[in-house]
């Protein structure tokens, strides 16, 4: 298995638990040394395996990007989308068959810049959707554009004497659009993720979980903050575990402190819960509850 | 196999050609729809918003076309038949997501109720100059199937058609009314359940071992799969081999890309519908489609009564184009005469398809309002000439 | 029937569009006919000006604009004025009375008039919105194009159930007054003139 994933695989299993979870036949991944997205990954699959959810149930939906990619690797019913319509195509999966467990896996510049207008859509509609954001803070599988979530003054390819606009403060954005379950943690908690992951799937509602990634490659490099090991070492030193934080103080910048934790945990009925209620008292006898499967 | 009883409102009826979609699409048995509010199509998924609860499924109103036209390939996915509904500049913010639709296979239907562009343009009045837009209007090479209904019968009739095209062929079809045809009331009989033949979805038998999501069958149409039930399949945009795994060589490119076309485009005798009058004795030949159709055919008739030798072939299916029949008919008739609500659209494929064997006029309108029927039967006479 | 092509006009709330709804609806249903309804969309379709045009035929209609009206029936002095040049010569022209006065015929044309004060007579029955129906009824027994009962049996089909036996009220009060009209002339109303002849 690859160098990013051997980083949370621990030792007490022979072999790697998480690959029956991956299409083996589709390695070696295109991901760089020192990436995250891999990382998360294992996390991901090891919530898998905890929950003890049905595989069968569950469907992965990307976008495009680096984080797009992780659809064509999970051995699950997998679809990898047009870019930023991660969301609404899972939307419309869950809504033609609720007894799927579907995840959106996707990254930041894809879920918040052009895909921003569904992403609060979805947190306000309350559809039951699991978001795994991967934030590298930086359009990475074009080459290192700025993207909303690029912090303070970084560098980037299209911001080469610096970014000037303000970052999206995503667990803010999408706590304010009526997300019920937001959590951030970096790759380098990839136990934490993993539980984070686990508690997601247990709520009914738009979850979202940011993880904070690095990208050696172009963000890191570009702005001379190490490799992906040195990144690691800032994540490790600079997170600051505050449970229940407000949102509005967890902005990012790029070398100061990371709050990471579950900022919201709160329950709120789901959109098909509150359709069905919807139709239930307006038409009475004449409503038809969804038949999963049309044909 | 035959319709669900509880999605077909069966009887006569007096209503508009948006209202008889929706019902085509109901009795098509589709029980999702995604969509954005955009004059002149509205009236479908407000319908189709009043009417689902009742049978059993769902309406979204989505954030903006871009949405609306992936949430239903979504809900296809997960074992529904849907749709969407939108005009002018939400068909134009569509059309990527046309494209992910032949790209990865996914039967559904995008429904367009033309009204006057570019932009914004004329959003209460007819126009039929989407139709090249239907054809080419996303990236990259495919083929695409495009239905023009001529009356809220055929709204009905036509959109039932739409629905089986793109299951039997695993393709976006696109159903290309117009503000006219949309807004215009008449009587829709809507037959009994059991005799409305609905083509359903082929789900792969194989077992997951054994399943090869995007290998083409005989007539090169992949089977699906259903999601969640362990076949643990890849769909992506991305060309993909066989197992639906992004492979992009120009091989698994050439391959895939000439599948796509070749899957409508072989069968396009099959395919194509015409609706063809008076074209044994013909010298002139009105090519027409949709509202324009009707328009034409008083210019038509009125011809005939003059004892003018004047033909009628209406395009029921722009796409896949029929060229052999024009090909064949440009052998034997003077001239091919296309009114259409553009400035000259489908009166391109006309000339391609005639070889120059016969000569094409094109009979323009900006939109707006349709053409006076005295302008197409002066163009007949002056054909003749 | 031969094609009879008829234009409705008014402003929005008037029931311009279910009037020629209905009138299709008997046609094309009720009696086999062909009937196709078309309407003037548009912002000044809210509240504004509001037309419809209604095409009759004993086959199917083709073209579905009404060019030169066999029948229009205003309900506005605005629709009046937009659209009676277009009434074809020896065409009828309907009025609501009290809200159109008839003025400024050209004389170049002969047409038919005939009024009938719609609007007081659906008050008189409680709802001024019934207004429509009144008009359907007077048209119906006016024009002979369609079989009353049909007209009747469209409209109880299409207005809601609860105002149903009001609108069959409003259309036996316009059919009466209709009648009437027709039998005599029309000079009961006293706006009945041929423009020359």
């Amino acid at each position: 298995m690859s160098a990013e994933l051997s980083v949370s695989v621990s030792n007490e299993d022979l072999g790697n638990p998480v690959e029956p979870f991956l299409r083996s036949d589709r390695m070696p991944h295109i991901w760089c040394p020192g990436c995250g997205i891999g990382t998360t990954v294992n996390s991901f699959a090891r919530a898998l395996i905890e929950s003890k959810i049905d595989l069968k149930s569950v469907a992965l939906v990307s976008g495009i990007g680096c984080t797009g990619r992780v659809a064509g690797y999970v051995a699950l019913d997998s679809f990898h989308t047009t870019h930023g319509r991660a969301i609404p195509f899972a939307t419309g999966l869950k809504l033609a068959n609720p007894k799927l467990n579907v995840v959106v896996y996707s990254g930041d510049g894809d879920l918040s810049a052009i895909g921003g207008n569904h992403l609060i859509h979805a947190a306000r509609r309350n559809i039951d959707l699991k978001v795994i954001c991967v934030n590298n803070l930086i359009y990475a599988m074009t080459g290192g554009q700025t993207a909303p979530t690029t912090p303070d003054h970084a560098t980037t390819s299209t911001n080469p004497y610096g970014t000037f606009e303000p970052a999206f403060n995503l667990p803010h954005l999408v706590e304010a659009a009526g997300a019920v379950y937001v959590a951030r943690w970096t790759t380098f908690h990839a136990r934490q993720l993993s539980r984070a992951i686990g508690e997601a799937f247990q709520k009914k509602g738009f979850s979202f979980i940011e993880v904070i990634s690095p990208c050696p490659t172009l963000y890191q490099r570009r702005n001379r903050l190490g490799d992906g090991l040195e990144t690691m070492k800032y994540y490790k030193a600079m997170s600051k575990v505050r449970t229940g934080a407000p949102t509005s103080e967890v902005g990012l910048t790029m070398n100061g402190e990371i709050i990471v934790g579950k900022f919201v945990d709160r329950n709120r009925a789901d959109y098909q819960t509150m359709m069905r209620a919807q139709y239930a008292s307006s038409l009475g006898e004449k409503f038809v509850e969804l038949e999963a499967v049309c044909s | 196999m035959k319709a669900d009883p509880r999605g077909v409102l069966t009887g006569e009826h007096f209503i508009d050609g948006d209202h008889a979609c929706c019902e085509g699409a109901l009795a098509a048995g589709a029980r999702f729809a995604a969509g954005y509010p955009i004059t002149p199509s509205t009236e479908i998924v407000e319908r189709f918003a009043a009417r689902v609860p009742t049978v059993g499924g769902t309406f979204i109103q989505m954030e903006d076309e871009l949405a609306a036209s992936i949430t239903l390939q979504g809900a296809v996915w997960g074992g529904a038949k849907a749709f969407t509904v939108t005009s002018g500049p939400g068909f134009s913010l569509m059309m990527e997501h046309v494209g992910y639709a032949a790209m990865t296979e996914t039967p559904c239907v995008f429904v367009d109720v033309q009204r006057g562009g570019p932009s914004t343009g004329l959003p209460t009045l007819p126009a039929q100059a989407d139709m090249m837009q239907a054809r080419w209007g996303s990236h990259g090479d495919y083929a695409i199937i495009a239905l023009c209904p001529n009356s809220p019968q055929e709204c009905f009739d036509l959109t039932i058609k739409a629905f089986n095209l793109a299951e039997e062929f695993r393709t976006p079809v696109m159903f290309m009314m117009d503000e006219v045809v949309g807004h215009m009331t008449e009587k829709v009989v809507i037959p009994p359940a059991d005799r409305i033949e609905i083509i359903p979805r082929k789900y792969t038998q194989k077992p997951a071992e054994e399943f090869l999501p995007y290998k083409g069958n005989g007539a090169m149409v992949p089977e699906m799969a259903r999601t969640g039930e362990g076949y643990k399949f890849h769909v992506t945009g991305l060309t993909h081999d066989e197992r639906g795994y992004p492979n992009m060589t120009p091989q698994i490119q050439d391959k895939l890309v000439r599948r796509l076309q070749n899957k409508i485009q072989f069968a396009a005798d099959r395919i194509t519908l015409c609706e063809e009058e008076n074209l044994s004795d013909a010298d002139v030949v009105v090519v027409s489609y949709g509202i324009t159709s009707r328009v034409a055919q008083r210019a038509i008739d009125q011809a005939r009564e003059r004892g003018l030798r004047v033909g009628k072939l209406r395009l029921i299916t722009a796409w896949p184009f029929p060229q052999e029949r024009i090909r064949e008919l440009a052998g034997r008739v003077k001239a091919f005469i296309v009114p259409e609500l553009n400035l000259g659209q489908m009166a391109l494929e006309v000339e391609r398809a005639a070889l120059g064997k016969a000569e094409t006029y094109p009979l323009t309108h900006a939109g707006g309002g349709v053409h006076n029927p005295e302008d197409i039967l002066r163009a007949i006479v002056e054909a003749r000439r | 029937m031969q094609l009879t092509e008829i234009h409705i006009a008014g402003f929005g709330g008037q029931g311009v569009i279910l009037s020629a709804m209905v009138l299709g609806k008997a046609a094309s249903i009720f009696q086999k006919r062909f009937a196709t309804v078309t309407q003037n969309f548009g912002p000044e379709a809210r509240g504004g000006a509001c037309s419809a045009q209604l095409i009759l035929s004993d086959s199917a209609v083709l073209y579905p604009y009404v060019t030169h009206p066999d029948i229009l029936v205003v309900m506005s002095q605005e629709a009046f004025n937009r659209f009676t040049p277009e009434l074809k010569d020896g065409g009828t022209l309907v009025v609501e009375q009290d809200l159109v006065r008839v003025t400024g015929l050209d004389g170049k044309k002969t047409i038919k008039v005939f009024g009938i004060p719609a609007t007081r007579i659906a008050e008189g029955l409680g709802k001024k919105m019934v207004l429509n129906s009144v008009m359907v009824g007077f048209f119906t027994a006016l024009t002979q194009l369609l079989d009353a009962d049909a007209v009747r049996r469209a409209v109880s089909e299409s207005v809601p159930p609860i105002f149903r036996e009001l609108n069959l009220e409003a259309f036996e009060q316009g059919f009466k007054q209709g009648k009437v009209a027709s039998g005599k002339g029309g000079t009961e109303l006293e706006l009945q003139y041929t423009a020359e002849d």
